[in-house]
């Protein structure tokens, strides 16, 4: 009807099919721009992957040819700071380990347990007041634990426990297990619930209790999801900052006490980057050296937890 | 005999039905614990700083004697970050889930980006920082400025986004593009005009919940040498700002010092708290108002 009318008015036709024609060769230039453009947005990750690296990496290397790799890994002094500099890692990995070891040992029991009792026990109604007041603990910013750490579980540990230190390892590792207990107990119970319901009404239908159902049929099926769940949880402690700075101190003990201060990797990147470092000096430079290190760390272990996860799988 | 075995039998299974009761309330406390921490440590929280927080608090300046002292510099950077964060993340975020929903083929490339964008999740946010100095306060000479301090933060939360937009976009039904398709538009029209209308509270909602953790975020910023020192307030882009969570950090090592920092401290944290609160109920409104099921 619309081309009559316009035929009736007495438009050029063809006018109007080249009009039409412009127009949509300009759609077309744009409809094939779209893609390049977003190709170079979705290629900024894979820049900021690149970025992390080189930053590490040159950096580091920069280190290295200031003190000897060897030195770097198995020294077990730090004093960045005196007239004679030593960068030895080892009390650093001491106080990351320590404390990631801490979080497991609070988090893992805890958050296992939590999963089986969502997934397995938990009515509809009570599982759906539970999990959501679950992420709120995992939506806290981690400074608030740490203040938390340092101005109320240290002070309740020294008064249980008096020996411990005002900046100790204990007390950031508790507190550290308490905020990857959300992620333990949500991806084990990711797990638990992927195992088909058949496996448990076939256990029970045998005459089992629900206990030796969860724990002879449902945990080993789910294996791979929850040691998956519990390295992931590993790692995020090890690259957790702000929770040990805080609660920890500064001293680069390396000791297996933990009622002492130690130093963990990210602390010491937050206290150098933080204070006097010049840029070029070899103290900068060790920071780039400590962090490629955690990088590597973390990234074993994201890797591992695919690999687990991937591996140990059973399918049904 | 008979009659002995049954009994056997039966005291048996009480026992296995009592250690199931037993450890069904063992498994219920656990998941309790971390709900009384997080209660204890928000009481906590709430009776050592509540009595700080008033007028003179919240649009005060920095000072270094207690009672005077006032967070408006560190809300400022907040939200001047929040500015930057905000659009770069939507912009490059969404690009990226339409680019690896929508146009590449499933393939070697794509499974790349997708591989590279979970490994980058697990990246600790204090490497982010040492990227933040080294690229853009230091490679770009931004100095520790806004706009440095809100790219690094982007960057760190960029990867959340990314994920959630992606499953928003799985989530917009395929009829809904064919019938776009059918009426003859193009991809990018049924894209423009169909999919993401349908997909934009979820992505929202994913988007609101990567700006609350960049903002509770502190690690990176300590890492950019933000300062809590009496700076004048941030009035644009390129000013040297400080932050909350910053403001946190530092009344929280100096309250070993002075006694009453650490309420401040106190003080400081309801306020990001509640600040998180309202965008996670704005979340939440968006998620139940403007989600449609099909």
């Amino acid at each position: 009807m619309a081309t009559n009318s316009n035929l009736n008015s007495g438009t050029n036709v063809s006018e109007l099919i080249a009009k039409n024609k412009e127009k949509k060769s300009l759609n077309n230039y744009f409809e094939k721009s779209i893609p390049g453009i977003l190709f170079l947005l979705a290629s900024i990750t894979v820049l900021t992957t690149i970025g992390i690296l080189y930053t590490l990496v040159s950096q580091a290397v920069q280190f290295f040819m200031e003190v000897p790799i060897l030195d770097f890994f198995t020294g077990t002094e730090l004093n960045p700071l005196s007239q004679n500099p030593e960068f030895g890692i080892l009390p650093l990995l001491n106080g990351t380990i320590i404390s990631s070891l801490i979080a497991i040992l609070v988090a893992g029991p805890i958050g296992l347990m939590s999963a089986i009792y969502l997934s397995e026990y938990a009515t509809d109604k009570v599982r759906k007041v539970l999990k959501p007041l679950l992420e709120i603990l995992a939506g806290i910013p981690t400074i608030v634990y740490g203040f938390f750490a340092f101005t109320f579980v240290t002070p309740l540990i020294r008064y249980l426990w008096p020996g411990v230190e005002a900046t100790n390892i204990l007390s950031p590792g508790i507190v550290m297990g308490v905020m990857i207990i959300p992620m333990i107990a949500s991806l084990s119970e990711d797990a638990m619930n992927s195992v088909p319901n058949g496996m448990r009404e076939g256990s029970l239908a045998m005459g089992t209790t629900k206990l030796e159902t969860t724990i002879k049929v449902v945990i080993p099926a789910a294996f791979s999801g929850i040691m998956a769940s519990f390295v992931l949880g590993i790692s995020r402690a090890i690259g957790e900052t702000m929770i040990v700075t805080i609660a920890s101190g500064s001293s680069k003990n390396f000791t297996f006490d933990i009622r002492e201060s130690m130093q963990t990797m990210t602390a010491f990147i937050v206290e150098v980057s933080g204070g006097e470092a010049p840029a070029g000096s070899t103290l900068h430079y060790s920071l780039y050296a400590v962090a490629l290190t955690l990088f590597v760390f973390t990234l074993i272990m994201n890797l591992l937890a695919k690999y687990v996860s991937r591996k140990f799988r059973e399918e049904y | 005999m008979e009659k002995l075995e049954a009994l056997h039998l039966n005291n048996k299974i009480d026992a296995r039905v009592r250690k199931n009761s037993i450890w069904k309330s063992i498994f219920f406390l656990s998941t309790l614990f971390g709900l009384v921490v997080l209660a204890v440590l928000i009481i906590r929280v709430l009776f050592q700083g509540m009595s700080w927080i008033d007028i003179d608090f919240i649009v005060g300046r920095l000072s270094t004697t207690a009672e005077n002292a006032g967070i408006m510099g560190a809300i400022l950077g907040t939200l001047w970050v929040m500015v930057v964060v905000i659009p770069v993340t939507l912009i490059i975020g969404v690009g990226t889930a339409i680019f690896l929903e929508l146009y590449s083929k499933k393939g070697r490339f794509q499974s790349i980006i997708e591989t590279n964008i979970s490994n980058l999740a697990g990246v600790p946010s204090i490497v982010y920082g040492l990227l933040g100095l080294t690229v853009f306060v230091r490679l770009a000479d931004l100095g520790n400025v806004v706009l440095a301090g809100g790219l690094t933060l982007a960057l760190l939360v960029l990867p959340i986004l990314i994920v959630s937009a992606q499953e928003a976009l799985r989530a917009v039904p395929g009829h809904l593009s064919e019938a776009s398709y059918g009426m003859g538009a193009t991809k990018w029209q049924t894209i423009r005009r169909i999919i993401l209308p349908a997909a934009i509270p979820s992505i929202l909602t994913g988007a609101i919940l990567a700006l609350s953790r960049a903002i509770g975020e502190t690690a990176p910023l300590t890492v950019l040498g933000i300062p809590a020192l009496l700076i004048p307030f941030p009035e644009g882009l390129f000013d040297t700002f400080t932050a909350l969570p910053m403001q946190i950090y530092y009344w929280t090592i100096d309250s070993s010092l002075v006694a009453e920092y650490a309420n401040l401290a106190a003080a400081t944290i309801i306020i990001l708290l509640i600040i998180l609160f309202l965008l996670n109920s704005v979340a939440i409104f968006i998620r139940n108002k403007y989600q449609h099921r099909y």
